[in-house]
């Protein structure tokens, strides 16, 4: 990837009262290009993704997008925001609003376009992952998967140049952690810049362009996928590898 | 004639007098009402704020209007303010102040409980679309409390319809006072009149709270 840079992420440190959660975060990720952010839990991935769009404030250093740089306090903060789409764990559809609704509201609200105009890409969008027909439902009457769809939509429709996900399927029953994938994998093939934090492994490897090791608040490893997966350079992300590798262990008591 | 207590009520002017009684009752609790929606939700939003100043005043403000008897304020209101200040207050004047304070406390907690009960990420994902903080309060927040405060704003307003009783008590005449009045003049002559005056004045109350029971229902339909 040697596209120009769109996200940067320097000496980023937060602190929660007494723990530094982000201890001196570097990284930047170029337009077009696939991030995946892995670690354990507790390691500052979901904070790190909430910095990015300034839904906290870091304590020291800085993020840019576009060479603007992001503050949570800051005046152009919304501006912004527009420009980072992010999709979270929860289901966080409005629920008093329909499916349609729901994506077009920023989109009218927020960014003065006309609500036809809004609501036709809406419908494409709705298409592309065959929810169209839900598109007067209410976030109650969706499943999961569904819904966590709609979310993603919802994100788009504003038009960000980059996306976050938060470990969207972590919250999703199995059988339906596929269908949200295969959306996010279609939408890094038309060259969204995304910063991905999750759990699936074999997602992780197969949509990755680039994969970032969290450990304690640092990065430790920042990679190529296949290197990452096959051949990590620290003991830390072996073991975390190894945590997800099962082995028959169980022995016969005869 | 021991058994035409209902002929008392339409002697003279004696139900136009009930109905300028329940106009008396509701008029004062509509006012109050109006008053303290608006107020009760700015005072909602207020309790919400971290700040342990606006914490402590709120909650102070909230106890004194809940541990108080409405009666007590009431009397506060009409004779120690009037002794104290010197301020001449008419009894409707100070009925409705001590209304409006009643049910802005009441409201307000109502106002809090609804929006601690919006859950923190409906804030972020608003955030996260490029709301600022008054378009998610309004597009997003707000809406959703109204839907869990429909019903207990019905039911304050029914509470304060009836609650308005007591203010007989500071020589205010409503529906109740109009009616023990007709009954009291008419004592020996029909003793059954009693039944028969509680009677339509229980049937008033019910027209008075029922449409509001009615709109209520018809509302958190259409928001479901």
């Amino acid at each position: 990837m040697n596209g120009e840079i769109q996200l940067q992420v320097s000496g980023l440190v937060k602190r929660f009262g007494e723990e530094t959660v982000l201890n001196g975060i570097d990284f930047c990720v170029r337009k077009g290009e696939v991030v995946v952010v892995l670690g354990p839990s507790g390691c500052g991935k979901s904070t790190l993704l909430r910095c990015m769009n300034g839904l906290e404030s870091p304590d020291a250093g800085s993020i840019f997008l576009d060479g603007e740089a992001i503050s949570a306090g800051g005046k152009n903060i919304a501006q912004l925001r527009q420009k980072i789409g992010m999709v979270f764990q929860s289901y966080d559809l409005f629920p008093n609003k329909n499916i349609i609704d729901n994506i077009t509201l920023a989109p009218v609200k927020v960014q003065k376009r006309s609500k036809k105009e809004a609501e036709e890409q809406a419908e494409k969008l709705l298409k592309r992952v065959g929810l169209w027909e839900k598109r007067k439902a209410y976030p109650r009457e969706l499943s999961g998967g569904q819904k966590q769809r709609v979310a993603i939509i919802r994100a788009l429709c504003m038009n960000p140049e980059v996306m976050l996900f938060d470990e969207v399927t972590a919250a999703l029953d199995p059988e339906m952690v596929r269908e949200v994938l295969d959306v996010m994998i279609e939408l890094a093939n038309q060259g969204m810049t995304m910063v991905i934090v999750t759990h699936e492994m074999q997602f992780a490897r197969a949509i990755a362009d680039r994969v970032i090791f969290l450990d304690g608040g640092s990065i430790v490893e920042d990679s190529k996928p296949d290197e990452f997966f096959t051949n990590p350079k620290t003991k830390r992300a072996k073991d975390f590898l190894q945590t997800f590798a099962y082995e028959k262990r169980r022995t016969n008591i005869n | 004639m021991q058994d035409s207590g209902i002929k008392v009520l339409f002697m003279g002017k004696n139900f136009l007098r009930l109905l300028e009684g329940l106009w008396v009752t509701l008029r004062i609790s509509l006012i109050a009402v109006i008053i303290s929606i608006p107020l009760g939700i700015l005072f909602g939003m207020f309790m919400t704020l971290k700040n342990p100043i606006s914490r402590a005043v709120s909650r102070v403000y909230l106890e004194f209007i809940r541990i108080m008897p409405q009666l007590v304020l009431l009397f506060i209101a009409y004779f120690g303010v009037t002794r104290t200040f010197g301020l001449n207050l008419s009894a409707e004047v100070s009925a409705v102040i001590v209304f409006v304070l009643w049910g802005t406390a009441e409201m307000g907690d109502l106002v809090r409980g609804a929006l601690i009960s919006i859950p923190k990420h409906q804030y972020d994902s608003a955030a996260a679309l490029g709301m600022n903080r008054i378009q998610t309060f309004w597009y997003v927040v707000i809406p959703q409390t109204m839907r869990r405060l429909i019903p207990l704003t019905i039911n304050l307003t029914t509470r304060m319809i009836k609650t308005t009783s007591l203010v007989v008590l500071i020589g205010m005449t409503e529906v109740l006072k109009v009616g023990k009045q007709i009954i009291d003049a008419n004592r020996f002559e029909y003793p059954t009149a009693a039944l028969w005056i509680y009677g339509v004045i229980f049937l008033l109350y019910f027209l008075a709270c029922w449409p509001i029971s009615m709109l209520a229902k018809k509302l958190e339909k259409r928001w479901r």
